[in-house]
């Protein structure tokens, strides 16, 4: 028996402009500033771990460095922190793609779960390397609510690859 | 079909692992020279042009709900606060009233002993827009920055005391950092007996006096005003409360821990002083030179 790729039926090729569209849109939603709230996820970590999976050709960790430069200034952290951060994000996400994709979403989300939470404590440990306070463990629950938006995000994302190429109007399905 | 191009097989730029080690390279670069050494100032003015618009569009749904909740703000509560402010005013009028004539009289005693004047500052009023998102510091932004005349290093106090230093400065707002952030530091003075001191921010919402010696005479209770001997603060703004001394014999240093004096994670409007125009001067240089037996002469005036 052929084993089946069940997450990824055949889509249309991913158009450019809309992962880059949704990463920028992830930006502008980590630039909503919420303080110190907890368990507020990381929206570009989230999307780029998405795209990395789903096209390790496409997007990697070019991607992964300038829109972490662009977190860094937009909220104020140091420069360079989620840059390396998602850089390493971007690797893994590269390198675990030919696993994750055989998944369903709810097993990919728990596959993401570990890396989100990395580059948390990547960040983390950087940060107190360099002198700062230890914001508290709330600041974790973060990731566990990005790999739960995981799944609603699998279908979005995807969304306009599941378009027919020709529309006919005369087709049954 | 259109955009069915057959995948990259043998041409993909560089080898991963050749891509991650150059990019880890570089922002870790960019880590130490943004920590350490403070190079890359510039550079984030730059590029936070790019982000500016994005950021203030992400600012809008915050003002949003914080504006709403300002209008539905009870009677109630807008009336208390309307009868505290009366009270503050008339017992602030009846000071001010006085302040004049002590200035004046102030000014003269001043001439006459031939002190050098207590300049006056210019400050802006800014608003809190938003606290930083960066759970590692306590910063929030304030909405004026250069266009309004605001510098890197300028003080913030509020009605209370002082709240904390501009620390970054962009076109249309900029960063204060609080008292209570773990890396700000302010020099400060003991009112009851004039000890100086310098007052760490310990990153829980409190500060601490550090290298104050174990039997230091410090009280709880003692009120802490800035020095002024940085050349940033005004002298005597009120700073904070000590709240606790702890001295363990075995520490060569008393822990006191201290309270805030302004409502340094509560507040919305702002006032940054403007830069102290003449601070004293910094004293001559004594230059050491050896001479056989090293004599110390004053080399620079």
């Amino acid at each position: 028996m052929q084993p089946t790729n069940r997450s990824s039926r055949i889509l249309l090729p991913v158009k450019m402009w809309f992962v880059y569209t949704t990463l920028f849109f992830a930006l502008f939603l980590n630039y909503i500033p919420t303080g110190h709230l907890p368990a507020v996820p990381d929206f570009v970590a989230l999307v780029l771990a998405f795209w990395c999976v789903r096209e390790p050709l496409k997007i990697g960790i070019g991607a992964g460095f300038v829109f972490g430069l662009l977190t860094d200034i937009g909220v104020g952290a140091a420069l360079g922190q989620h840059a390396f951060a998602y850089v390493l994000l971007a690797y893994a996400s590269n390198e675990l793609a030919r696993r994750v994709l055989w998944f369903t979403p709810v097993e990919q989300a728990l596959h993401v779960l570990p890396l989100l939470f990395l580059t948390q404590v990547v960040m983390v440990v950087v940060r107190l390397l360099a002198g700062a306070e230890f914001p508290g463990w709330w600041m974790f629950f973060g990731s566990f609510v990005g790999a739960l938006l995981w799944i609603p995000l699998h279908y979005v994302l995807l969304l306009p690859q599941y378009q027919p190429v020709e529309r006919d109007e005369n087709r049954p399905i | 079909m259109v955009g069915h191009s057959p995948p990259p097989f043998f041409k993909r730029g560089p080898a991963p692992l050749a891509k991650l080690v150059f990019f880890v390279l570089v922002s870790l670069g960019l880590l130490v020279s943004d920590l350490n050494l403070r190079y890359l100032d510039a550079f984030r003015q730059g590029l936070s042009v790019l982000a500016y618009p994005m950021q203030m569009a992400a600012a809008t749904p915050a003002d949003f709900v914080r504006n709403a909740s300002d209008y539905f703000a009870s009677l109630v509560r807008l009336q208390i606060e309307n009868k505290e402010l009366k009270r503050q005013q008339l017992q602030g009028a009846e000071r001010l009233l006085r302040l004049d004539q002590i200035e004046q009289e102030n000014r003269h005693l001043r001439e006459l002993l031939e002190v050098r004047e207590r300049q006056k500052v210019n400050s802006v009023v800014a608003e809190i827009m938003y606290t930083a998102k960066d759970p590692f510091s306590r910063k929030v932004i304030l909405d004026k920055g250069t266009q309004a005349g605001i510098e890197a290093g300028q003080a913030v106090v509020d009605n209370v005391g002082v709240v904390g230093q501009i620390t970054r400065v962009f076109p249309m707002q900029s960063e204060l950092t609080l008292l209570t952030d773990k890396d700000q530091a302010i020099p400060v003075m003991v009112v009851r007996n004039g000890l100086r001191a310098v007052l760490f921010g310990a990153g829980n919402g409190l500060m601490e006096l550090r290298y104050l010696a174990a039997n230091a005479d410090v009280q709880p209770g003692d009120k802490v005003v800035t020095s002024g001997l940085d050349g940033v603060f005004q002298q005597g703004l009120p700073v904070a409360t000590v709240a606790r001394v702890e001295r363990d014999q075995a520490q060569a240093f008393a822990r006191i821990p201290c309270l805030p004096a302004a409502g340094v994670e509560q507040f919305s409007h702002v006032l940054v002083l403007g830069q102290r125009a003449n601070v004293l001067p910094r004293p001559p240089e004594v230059e050491v030179i050896n001479k056989g037996k090293g004599r110390k002469s004053r080399a620079r005036e």
